[in-house]
């Protein structure tokens, strides 16, 4: 099975709990514009069970352009990063658990 | 078990942590009940209930979560190593094991990081 997208989201929203079509690819559209917006107005965001989207604000550091060595400063900037609760983490755990060493 | 995962990523020390405040998932239900107006708000709390819970499952099969401009969600290995066990100071094996990441998509990060250079007043910007 390849990635889940929106698209497959929608449908799921379509085949049980029967929401149309539209409304399906709006919800879906406003759960991911919502995190977005809350996350650029500088909002983090707990969705319990799932985890947490933190903003971090790193300072400028040295950084070196990869192709021709040249020294260039990465500025300062704000980023997201993600916290996985302690329910999401035990469920992929335990699929962990059910495959062999890669 | 308990003292297993902190400082697993490593988050770099001398970051701001400045934020603004926190949306919890019953307002986010809460907000996109009051901006639409086809469905109660019980329908839409069910629905982003459902699509959370249909991420869980996505990653807990051990599948990818693509979304344009958003981000990707997917699994990291993480290798077995020897732990220990603060308080004894006792070693322990821990198995290797999967751990969700998040890679933000271009576009959250650049509007995140234009939002931080936009602010009225950023007080933790260096002084010219």
């Amino acid at each position: 099975m390849g990635a889940l997208t929106k698209a497959q989201m929608a449908d799921r929203l379509f085949d049980e709990l029967g929401l149309n079509k539209r409304e399906a690819k709006e919800i879906v559209d406003m759960f991911f514009g919502e995190l977005r917006i809350s996350l650029e107005s500088n909002e983090q965001v707990k969705l319990s069970g799932f985890g947490n989207f933190e903003l971090r604000e790193k300072g400028e550091r040295p950084g070196r352009n990869p192709k021709t060595g040249e020294e260039i400063p990465i500025t300062a900037r704000r980023v997201v990063t993600f916290r996985p609760g302690q329910k999401l983490k035990a469920r992929v755990e335990a699929y962990a658990g059910t495959q062999s060493e890669q | 078990m308990l003292c297993q995962g902190w400082g697993e990523d490593g988050g770099s020390n001398n970051d701001n942590n400045d934020i603004g405040g926190t949306m919890t998932k019953s307002e986010l239900i809460e907000l996109i009940a009051a901006k639409q107006n086809q469905l109660s708000a019980k329908d839409v709390e069910l629905a982003i209930k459902t699509l959370i819970e249909q991420m869980s499952e996505t990653l807990a099969a051990g599948n990818r979560i693509e979304i344009r401009g958003f981000g990707s969600f997917s699994l990291h290995y993480r290798a077995p190593r020897i732990g220990r066990n603060p308080k004894t100071g006792e070693s322990v094996g821990l198995a290797g094991k999967y751990v969700p990441h998040f890679k933000p998509g271009k576009e959250l990060r650049d509007r995140v990081n234009q939002s931080m250079h936009s602010a009225e007043v950023n007080p933790y910007e260096e002084p010219n």
